[in-house]
């Protein structure tokens, strides 16, 4: 609060716009406050004190209860039961039948061996496109990094410039890249430009994938970016100084100090960025549907097909599908706990 | 460096003073001179302004093109669209081309009809005249122009006006519950000391280990059976608690000092005035942020409204873009135009959320 007092006059000047554009919210926002004191003051009467804190938590751990713990048990009773109704209890246990549905196969490596064949093209489509999508999203974001943590002008601003897709809905990233692949859109254009001959970019199973790829990249990078030049920021200027003085070239310095510091943060952007490709669904969705064919369908949108989209809706299949899916996020997700507890202990 | 051993090796004469020259072009504070890497940071600065930035113009100019202009190949870099007159005797008004004649004179005629590749043209001064041009002697004439009917009539006419109102409602809703219930559960787990709050602690930060990609049919048949298949709610209720939310506010509030909330105590405040009148407005920063982050992730929301909401009624403006876009002939000039329409706000936050950033480091750098 005392921040307020010593701040200069053009700080002064967006708090006060701020606050104008608060005072509107703050008077519903205070006259709905107000609505729950008697309550809450007789409920304070009656239990006491010491129990107010559960009541003060009792709204959230509802809502995490109904909407995240039970899906995550009452999945599992899914992934045994057969048939098309929708309530638990009325469906009938089959079993493991919905798992060897989806793991029987020929051979591993064929996914046309297999007799839920759109499931293994999924998971291979999700493979291929965690291996390149993670390695360009890691490799860029580094780059962009390093590029922002020199001292240039208007560094903010270029921050923002990269930053800003981060904030643009999968359907509004997929729409602006989908114009622009067109048959007639900018690129082709610019190919007959070129002399080049015009490829129909979201029709090609190759090409399809490679823009899946690069829209999430160029959606995603910005957000990793953030977390690397925080991570470089810290890493302090005196070593590189010191460095300097003895005649250290920056490539050096580069891989005997920036990357060894960087290396803890590195990994978790790593490990999240898989979190995140693995269940990659809404911009290639609308960009491709999934097209052509199967080139593009991932494993979410193999559960959504199953359980949603597909005209009979097998929620058996889709559950037992999430559960594979949730048991390789699961190990993702104590490696990047791992990680950041490592981090965390070593800085 | 280079330079001036590049120079001195070169001899006398004019190589120094090249040297020189470039010396000066290229020096910076502090007397340094341009290293290869700036220049490659410059390069790569101007690369990615043109890859991210470029998009976005190019779907804002593409927005304001008439269905007509977008179809043009190759495709002109601003809004133009071809003049048209009224002319007399003609049911409606005809597009205006400058033709270049037998004799090599140049006139403004107006097209009446053209088959294969003879129009028939008449000038807009004299009806009353037919001209036969062959169709490669004409060549349309352009003005700039902002077809502003791409916007108006999807919100009028189509259902985008409904989509905006139940995106705008989805986010308003969710994102003041997502503030009340995750600033209760935060004050109580940063205020009080009492039995099993590592335990709630721990419960709530292990949901965080469970997006909904994975539990997307339970949550459904859960939201079903409560009546909310095809109801803003079931789009608004599921996600409202966040355990992120609550972590950000618990980590501000155990800042605030504990002889605040005493003194309060001292003047007989009730446990929900402590919450509501001395907490929260103290963890305003905190709640502005997580605000922030809340209204994001409703406005984009897509994954789970696709599965609730299945009637035209209830979509949202990403679902209807969605379906829009997929229809067989898409009217781009309309998705273009509401392409924009729902990127405004998360662009309008954008720009407030970079004030609040940038306030906030020169307030931590005070410190």
């Amino acid at each position: 609060m005392s921040h307020a007092s010593t701040g200069r006059a053009p700080v002064e000047e967006r708090r006060s716009l701020k606050e104008l554009a608060g005072a509107g919210f703050g008077v519903l926002w205070a006259a709905l406050m107000r609505l729950f004191e008697p309550p809450m003051a007789a409920l304070q009467r009656v239990l006491g004190i010491g129990r107010m804190p559960y009541l003060f938590l009792l709204p959230n751990l509802a809502f995490f209860g109904v909407f995240v713990i039970t899906p995550l048990f009452i999945n599992l009773g899914y992934s045994v039961t057969g048939g098309t109704d929708l309530y638990l209890s009325e469906r009938p246990f089959v079993g493991a039948e919905q798992y060897g549905f989806l793991f029987d196969c020929g051979s591993w490596i064929d996914p046309t061996s297999c007799r839920e064949d759109r499931f293994w093209r999924g998971v291979y489509n999700t493979i291929t496109f965690v291996t390149f999508q993670v390695a360009f999203m890691v490799l860029f974001a580094l780059v962009t990094a390093l590029v922002l943590n020199q001292e240039i002008r208007a560094r903010g601003f270029f921050r923002a410039v990269f930053f800003f897709p981060v904030l643009l809905s999968p359907v509004v990233v997929a729409l602006i890249w989908k114009w622009i692949l067109l048959r007639d859109g900018l690129l082709n254009a610019m190919l007959l430009e070129m002399g080049l001959d015009r490829i129909l970019w979201l029709a090609d199973a190759n090409w399809a994938m490679f823009w899946s790829v690069f829209v999430s990249v160029w959606a995603h990078m910005g957000f990793y970016t953030l977390i690397l030049l925080a991570g470089l920021q810290a890493i302090p200027p005196d070593l590189y100084e010191a460095a300097e003085m003895d005649g250290t070239s920056r490539w050096r310095a580069f891989w005997r100090i920036t990357l060894p510091l960087l290396w803890p943060n590195l990994l978790v952007v790593l490990v999240l960025a898989l979190i995140r490709a693995v269940q990659i669904f809404d911009e290639v969705y609308v960009l491709t549907g999934g097209g052509p064919g199967t080139a593009t369908q991932f494993l979410v949108q193999y559960i959504y097909n199953t359980g949603f989209a597909n005209r009979v809706q097998n929620f058996g299949l889709a559950s037992a599908a999430s559960v594979v899916l949730g048991v390789v996020l699961f190990a993702l997700t104590i490696t990047q706990l791992a990680l950041a507890r490592r981090r965390d202990g070593a800085a | 460096m280079t330079t001036e051993t590049a120079a001195s090796t070169t001899g006398r004469g004019r190589a120094p003073q090249k040297g020189v020259v470039m010396g000066f072009l290229t020096r910076r504070r502090g007397g340094k001179r341009l290293h290869w890497t700036d220049w490659a940071t410059w390069a790569y600065l101007a690369f990615g302004i043109l890859l991210m930035f470029g998009p976005i113009v190019w779907l804002l100019l593409s927005s304001f093109k008439t269905q007509a202009g977008l179809q043009e190949f190759p495709p002109t870099f601003l809004p133009l669209s071809q003049v048209t007159v009224e002319v007399e005797g003609s049911p409606r008004p005809l597009p205006l081309f400058r033709v270049t004649m037998e004799d090599g004179s140049v006139r403004e005629l107006a097209e009446v009809r053209r088959i294969g590749i003879v129009s028939t043209m008449i000038d807009p001064a004299d009806p009353d005249e037919r001209i036969s041009v062959p169709i490669e002697a004409r060549e349309p004439i352009r003005a700039f122009q902002l077809a502003t009917e791409n916007y108006t009539t999807p919100l009028e006419q189509f259902d985008f006006g409904r989509y905006l109102w139940n995106s705008v409602f989805v986010t308003v809703i969710a994102t003041m519950i997502t503030l009340v219930i995750n600033s209760m559960a935060a004050f109580a787990l940063s205020i009080y000391e009492f039995k099993g709050r590592n335990l709630a602690m721990g419960f709530i930060i292990s949901t965080l280990m469970i997006p909904i990609t994975i539990v997307l049919v339970p949550t459904y048949v859960v939201v079903a059976s409560l009546g909310m298949v095809n109801s803003l709610w079931g789009v608004i209720i599921p996600g409202a608690a966040t355990p992120t939310g609550v972590f950000l506010l618990r980590q501000y509030m155990l800042t605030l000092p504990k002889e605040l909330i005493e003194a309060a105590r001292m003047d007989k405040a009730s446990e929900w005035q402590i919450y509501w009148r001395i907490v929260l407005p103290l963890s305003l920063p905190a709640l502005a942020v997580l605000a922030i982050f809340s209204i994001m992730w409703r406005w984009n929301d897509f994954l789970w409204p696709l599965i609730v909401l299945n009637q035209t009624e209830v979509y949202t403006l990403q679902l209807g873009l969605n379906a829009f876009q997929g229809e067989l002939n898409t009217q781009w000039n309309y998705v273009l135009a509401m392409t924009v329409v729902t990127l405004l706000p998360v662009a309008l936050v954008f720009a407030f959320l970079q004030r609040f950033i940038t306030t906030g480091i020169a307030s931590s750098g005070m410190k």
